[in-house]
């Protein structure tokens, strides 16, 4: 059968794809395929041209098909070849610049749209291009031009407050000029947010250094032959140098006009994409109307190219597009956002289920009608918008329970997630690609992200989604046989097990995380192994060991709790809650002398003095005068205690002297994870001892039984009983011992309950108790070893470790 | 306009680590790795913040200490995520004074 000649006028992201979904239907066979482009260029992802913008990416890293790809594929390409004449009854297209005519049986009109240019007096040159100075942000070469500009540039404005204008702006301050950006409605990105979203995102947008003008409408562009300001309806001016327009796009439809088509907004088209002027012509993307409605973004857009695809190759006679639901998950300036339907409610019934945390800038808004969402806004955290989106697009029932739609309450681990995940799910909103679609890839054999991503097209759109491309690859991947043995290393950078790593360290003496490096990997350093090592040389090495500062997570370096905006808690040692009414007092007036913003009793039973910068937490530690609780640390943290046998009536055991003599004894000392212990002295557990690491519960008798891999944390899970014992003495004993088991055995990060129901207590108990390995002698006095050489390392307030230990902010030298 | 400004001697920062310094109103983060290299970069991470100073330096690498994202000292270029840095270029004087070129 002679191929049929199918045309394509415009070589974007929608003509290319449009090609694509028609080549993966078998097309290829019954079509000899024909594109022009207008761009002397090939075919571009334009989602991405702000990253090229603002210098992320390099031109050549935002091309979809290489030039390679059209020739394998048999496609004739004409680039730089605008068309300006579809001659209908000839079925032919003729270039405008060599006049060249080509035929067609069908075709693809896919010519996108172009910056709409608002009338404002002085835009334009009397020829209708723009004066020198503003530019359209639509195209490379409008990248171009506008980089170019921009390093001559001292003010660069831009016109338009969406989402397109917003990420010209953040571009442009890249360069350094300074910029501002004028938007003619009353907030930030009308088409997806609404005015409470619009005013956060302003704020933080202002926080960049951007400046926001609103409700501000621009009546002329002053300069005589360049761009040097803008005037505006309410009097004022604005000096500028650079002009960048984003003020919404107009579709290329002039062909359509000119051919005889229906032309409203854009060309219009039935359920088909095909126009509803003529059988043989389709169109998609930008340039095309459906039922009312012009889409600019690129989900409806891959929508509409399967329509053309089935129903043009015959695969799906009937394909029909329906229209799209907008749902769009983007990044403007660093802000994750997520958007979906309408940004207010429209009827009395409509419900709101909304939350602001304006200064974090996070905003949560959720529309819902009849108990389905018809809108929604997501900023800051779009940790739900893979959930919401699915249930917007599908119109699902939501659950009752409505705080979990903005929130994740409990913890489902990552892993339930991605089980519970339905197959048909959209993981690629860009490209419509299913988790099913991504099994079915991993299943015919691509094992890694990346082929994945290249053979499915999922995460090639604008991106947003490949962190869980990744995710879904290592799943399904997961239970295959091909283990990777790196997780069962100590750390990932050194192909040994916990166990072989030690052999290897006690064999060469190796003291330091830098001889550790240069030993087993040739020098090659890895900053997150780093901790985890340093955390094992101390447990092996006790007092031999070789601190470097720089393998030590930073509150390891000044000894507090670094908090999220910088600054450090200082809580000082403080056994079983009990302290004199001196010490109290001296707090409180510590406290108060520097300042410290807040003053909180932590859930150990201590006092905590939050938000300490660097700076001043070596006068705090000097004026208070008392140890350090290690707050911070991978360490021994604290041993609550309740009121014991002293004053209580139920009281059966001294549970306050006990947690003195359990603090004092072990204070400080490393572990592979927080060691967070208490003592009972009673049944009746006020102190919690059944939930701790380590617990240690009066009964009656004078007795004591010791409580191991309990946690009541993320995780909760009670303490299994691993002896009985007599005295204090022996609580101190078994406790240690199996604190040194611990430290030598456990994965970094792992807590005792991990590890306690891991080996099961059965296990513990003939190790700890029974002694069935013969090591009890040895774990005994490796504990006393890190127990003799602990210090308190608050007394580096007298004695700097390293230069500049406590600095927050060093002016230089010669300012 | 480009300009130079001697910052502080090299054995102000330790092996390892960075240090945060106002330079000129620029807030910036001055790291020596362990093979004695220089880099700077811009303070805080886009992310939330976070004192990149205070970060974990390996190799080339420097890990955010508030939520653990990853950088190229020599570029700023995120490692595994978006976000990036500015970078600023480095040289150490005859005398081993870090000298930080602003522009």
């Amino acid at each position: 059968m002679k191929r049929q000649q199918l045309v394509v006028i415009g070589n974007g992201m929608a003509g290319a794809r449009a090609v694509e979904e028609v080549l993966a239907r078998g097309g290829g066979e019954q079509f000899d395929i024909t594109m022009f482009g207008e761009e002397p260029y090939g075919n571009y992802n334009r989602i991405l041209l702000s990253n090229v913008l603002s210098g992320l990416q390099d031109p050549q890293d935002i091309y979809l098909n290489p030039l390679a790809w059209y020739k394998e594929n048999g496609i004739r390409l004409h680039t730089d070849a605008r068309i300006d004449k579809v001659s209908r009854p000839g079925k032919r297209v003729r270039v405008a610049k060599t006049g060249e005519i080509t035929p067609y049986d069908k075709l693809l009109i896919a010519t996108g749209s172009r910056s709409f240019i608002p009338p404002i007096a002085g835009l334009t040159l009397p020829d209708g291009s723009l004066k020198p100075g503003a530019y359209g942000f639509r195209t490379i070469d409008d990248c171009h031009n506008i980089i170019g500009q921009a390093r001559r540039s001292r003010r660069a404005v831009v016109i338009g407050g969406g989402l397109l204008g917003l990420e010209a702006a953040r571009g442009l301050v890249n360069h350094g000029c300074e910029v501002h950006v004028v938007h003619l409605a009353a907030h930030l990105m009308e088409q997806q947010l609404d005015s409470p979203g619009g005013a956060i995102l302003k704020t933080v947008i202002e926080k960049m250094g951007i400046q926001i003008h609103l409700q501000k409408s621009t009546t002329a562009v002053l300069g005589d032959d360049r761009v040097t300001g803008l005037a505006f309806k309410d009097g004022t001016t604005l000096d500028c140098d650079l002009l960048v327009i984003s003020a919404g796009i107009k579709p290329n439809a002039e062909l359509g006009v000119r051919s005889g088509l229906t032309v409203e907004r854009a060309i219009v088209v039935d359920d088909h994409m095909r126009s509803v002027d003529d059988m043989s012509i389709y169109v998609v993307g930008e340039c095309a109307q459906h039922r009312g409605r012009v889409y600019g973004l690129v989900a409806p857009l891959w929508e509409q190219a399967k329509v053309f695809a089935d129903h043009l190759t015959g695969r799906k006679p009937d394909a029909a597009y329906h229209g799209s639901k907008l749902a769009t998950k983007l990044k403007v300036m660093g802000v994750e956002l997520a958007s979906m339907g309408l940004t207010e409610p429209k009827e009395e019934r409509d419900e709101i289920i909304q939350f602001t945390e304006p200064r974090r800038g996070t905003y949560k808004k959720l529309i819902v009608r009849d108990g389905r969402l018809i809108g929604g806004i997501l900023m800051g955290d779009i940790s739900k918008a893979a959930y919401l989106m699915q249930a917007f697009d599908r119109d699902s029932p939501l659950p009752d329970e409505r705080l979990s739609l903005l929130f994740d309450l409990g913890t489902p681990s990552q892993k339930v997630t991605l089980d519970e995940m339905p197959a048909a799910s959209q993981i690629c909103n860009c490209n419509g690609v299913s988790k099913a679609a991504i099994g079915a890839c991993v299943a015919a054999g691509q094992r890694t992200a990346k082929s994945v991503m290249e053979k499915t097209r999922a995460g090639m759109g604008c991106g947003s989604c490949k962190s869980l491309v990744a995710e879904l690859v290592a799943w399904f991947c997961g239970g295959a046989v091909d283990e990777d043995p790196s997780i069962h290393y100590y750390v990932p950078g050194i192909p040994l097990t916990k166990p072989e790593l030690i052999k290897v360290i006690r064999e060469r003496q190796l003291k330091s995380v830098s001889s550790v490096f240069e030993a087993l990997c040739d020098g090659r350093e890895d900053a997150a192994s780093k901790p985890a090592l340093a955390s094992l040389l101390i447990i092996l090495w006790s007092g031999d060991y070789e601190d470097e500062r720089d393998a030590r997570f930073i509150n390891d370096r000044v000894h507090g709790n670094i908090q999220k905006d910088g600054t450090f808690s200082v809580i000082p040692e403080m056994p079983g809650g009990v302290c004199t009414p001196a010490q109290l007092i001296r707090i409180g007036e510590v406290a108060a002398k520097h300042k410290v913003p807040l003053v909180k009793l932590t859930g150990g039973q201590r006092i905590d003095l939050v938000g300490v910068p660097k700076d001043q937490l070596p006068a705090i530690w000097r004026d208070i005068g008392m140890p350090a609780g290690y707050a911070w640390a991978k360490s021994y943290r604290t041993c609550k205690s309740c009121i014991g046998s002293d004053y209580c009536r139920f009281g059966l055991g001294d549970s306050m002297a006990l947690a003195g003599k359990i603090e004092k004894r072990f204070r400080g000392i490393d572990s592979p994870g927080k060691l967070k212990l208490a003592t009972a002295g009673c049944p009746r557990n006020c102190s919690e001892a059944l939930v701790k690491d380590v617990g240690a519960v009066a009964v009656e008798g004078g007795k004591w039984e010791i409580y191991v891999g309990g946690a009541a944390g993320s995780h909760v899970r009670k303490g299994d009983l691993l002896c009985t014992v007599d005295t204090h003495d022996e609580v101190l004993l078994y406790a240690g011992r199996f604190m040194q088991w611990y430290r030598e055995n456990a994965k970094y990060k792992e807590r005792t309950y991990t590890f306690v129901q891991r080996l099961g207590i059965e296990r513990v108990r003939a190790v700890i108790v029974e002694d069935s390995d013969g090591i009890a002698a040895a774990l005994d006095q490796a504990m006393q070893e890190s127990v003799d050489a602990t210090k308190d390392p608050w007394l580096e307030a007298h004695a700097l470790k390293t230069p500049n230990q406590f600095a927050a902010l060093i002016r230089a030298a010669g300012e | 306009m480009r300009r130079e400004h001697a910052v502080c001697a090299l054995a102000q920062i330790p092996p390892g680590e960075g240090r945060s310094f106002d330079i000129g109103g620029h807030k910036v983060a001055i790291f020596r790795t362990r093979s004695c290299e220089v880099f700077a970069l811009q303070a805080n991470c886009p992310h939330r913040g976070g004192p990149l100073a205070d970060g974990l330096v390996g190799g080339t690498t420097v890990v955010c200490p508030l939520h653990e994202r990853a950088f190229d000292l020599r570029t700023g270029t995120g490692l595994g995520h978006e976000d990036s840095l500015k970078s600023y270029g480095v040289r150490l004087s005859p005398t081993n004074t870090i000298v930080i070129a602003i522009d």
